[in-house]
C-alpha cells in the first residue's frame, strides 16, 4: 500500500501528514511536488493543509487549477481515495471534487483552536473506525473555512449521508456557539458522491498521537487503510493490472 | 486585433454574508457615517488583444467562469473599454 501527499508551494502540513502515515500508521508514503505530477498509481492521495499560492484570489483557487489536479481527478474517478485537509479541502471544493466552497470565516480572522466534531457518517472509507454520533476532538487552523453551499446542495448532502463531520459542543450538540467559523449547518467534513473523497477543515494529522492532546484524528487514516486492505475501494494494484 | 482594457468587478451574491463589509460599515458608523447598506467588491483591470469588443467581453467572461469568480458565492460584471 502506498499513499502520496501532494506538496504545493505554500503547503505546510505535508510533512505532518507524512509523519503520521509513515511513523504512526506504518504506511509507505511519497511526498510529491506538484510539478512532478503523479507518475505512478497510488492507493490514496492526501492534499495537505497550508497556504498554497499565498491564498491569493481565494484559498485553494489557484492550486485547484494546476496540471497535477487532472491526475488527482483521474485517480478519484477510478474510485480511489482522496483526503483533502484544510487547504486541501479548499482545493477540493475549488476543483469540484465536492460541491460548495470554504470561504472567509463569519468572524473574519484566523482561528487556531481545538474543536469538537460529531461523526455523522460511519460507512464511508474514511469513517468506518468511528461510532455514529461519536464526539471527537480535532483542531482547526484557518481563516477561510466557512462552508457555504446552495440550500438544494445542502439538502442533497443530508439526504445522501454525505456529511462526515459537524462542529458540536463537548456533548455532541450542534449549536451556533460550537460552530467556530459559521459553516452552513455546522458542516466541516463532507464526502463526494461516491464516498471516495473526503474534505475536512479540521486537521486529523494534528490529533493522531495522544501525547499531542488527542488521537481522535488517527481513525480517519485507520479507516482509509482498513478500507483499502479490505478491498472496499480500488487499490493502486488493481489500476496497474 | 485591437487593444481592449476590461474592468471585471466581482462581488458577493445577494444575501451572502460579507463579514468585511459588516466590519467596515460598523467602523463608518462609529465615525458618524451611518449607512443603509455597504458591500465590497474586487476589481480586476485587464488589458488584452481581441478582434472586437464582443470577443474581448467573451474572453473576460470565460476568465470569470474558469478562475476569477466562484459561482457558489460570486456575481460579476464585465465592462469593456477600448
Amino acid at each position: 500500500m502506498r499513499f502520496a501527499v501532494v506538496q504545493f508551494g505554500g503547503s505546510n502540513c505535508d510533512r505532518d501528514v507524512c509523519h503520521v502515515l509513515r511513523d504512526i500508521c506504518g504506511i509507505s508514503t511519497d511526498l510529491v511536488w506538484y510539478k512532478e505530477r503523479l507518475t505512478q498509481p497510488y492507493d490514496a492521495i492526501v492534499i495537505p493543509g497550508g497556504f498554497s499560492y499565498g491564498d491569493y484570489l481565494r484559498a485553494g483557487a489557484i492550486a485547484a487549477r494546476t496540471p497535477i489536479m487532472s491526475d488527482i481527478l483521474a485517480h478519484a474517478n477510478d474510485g480511489r481515495l482522496v483526503l483533502g485537509i484544510c487547504n486541501g479541502a479548499q482545493i477540493g471544493a475549488e476543483c469540484g471534487l465536492i460541491p460548495g466552497i470554504f470561504t472567509v470565516n463569519a468572524y473574519p480572522k484566523f482561528i487556531c483552536e481545538w474543536t469538537y466534531l460529531r461523526v455523522e457518517n460511519t460507512t464511508s472509507p474514511f469513517t468506518t473506525a468511528y461510532r455514529r454520533g461519536e464526539v471527537i476532538r480535532i483542531p482547526v487552523a484557518h481563516k477561510e473555512g466557512r462552508y457555504v453551499a446552495p440550500p438544494e446542495t445542502l439538502e442533497k448532502l443530508e439526504r445522501k449521508n454525505r456529511i462526515a463531520f459537524r462542529f458540536c459542543d463537548p456533548y455532541g450538540v450542534c449549536t451556533p456557539e460550537s460552530n467556530p467559523n459559521g459553516s452552513a449547518r455546522n458542516i466541516t467534513g463532507l464526502l463526494s458522491e461516491q464516498d471516495n473523497v473526503l474534505v475536512m477543515m479540521p486537521h486529523p494529522e494534528r490529533a493522531a498521537e495522544a501525547v499531542l492532546g488527542s488521537d481522535d484524528g488517527k481513525k480517519v487514516f485507520d479507516s482509509m487503510i482498513g478500507s483499502i486492505e479490505a478491498g472496499r475501494v480500488p487499490s493502486a494494484e488493481q489500476v496497474r493490472t | 486585433m485591437m487593444k481592449f482594457t476590461i474592468d471585471i468587478t466581482i462581488g458577493l451574491k445577494e444575501g451572502m454574508l460579507d463579514p468585511e463589509a459588516r466590519a467596515i460599515r460598523h467602523a463608518l458608523s462609529n465615525l458618524g457615517f451611518p449607512t443603509d447598506n455597504l458591500s465590497t467588491a474586487r476589481v480586476f483591470q485587464i488589458t488584452l488583444d481581441a478582434p472586437d469588443s464582443d470577443a474581448a467581453r467573451d474572453r473576460a467572461e470565460e476568465m470569470c467562469a474558469r478562475l476569477l469568480a466562484n459561482p457558489v458565492i460570486h456575481r460579476y460584471t464585465v465592462e469593456v473599454r477600448s
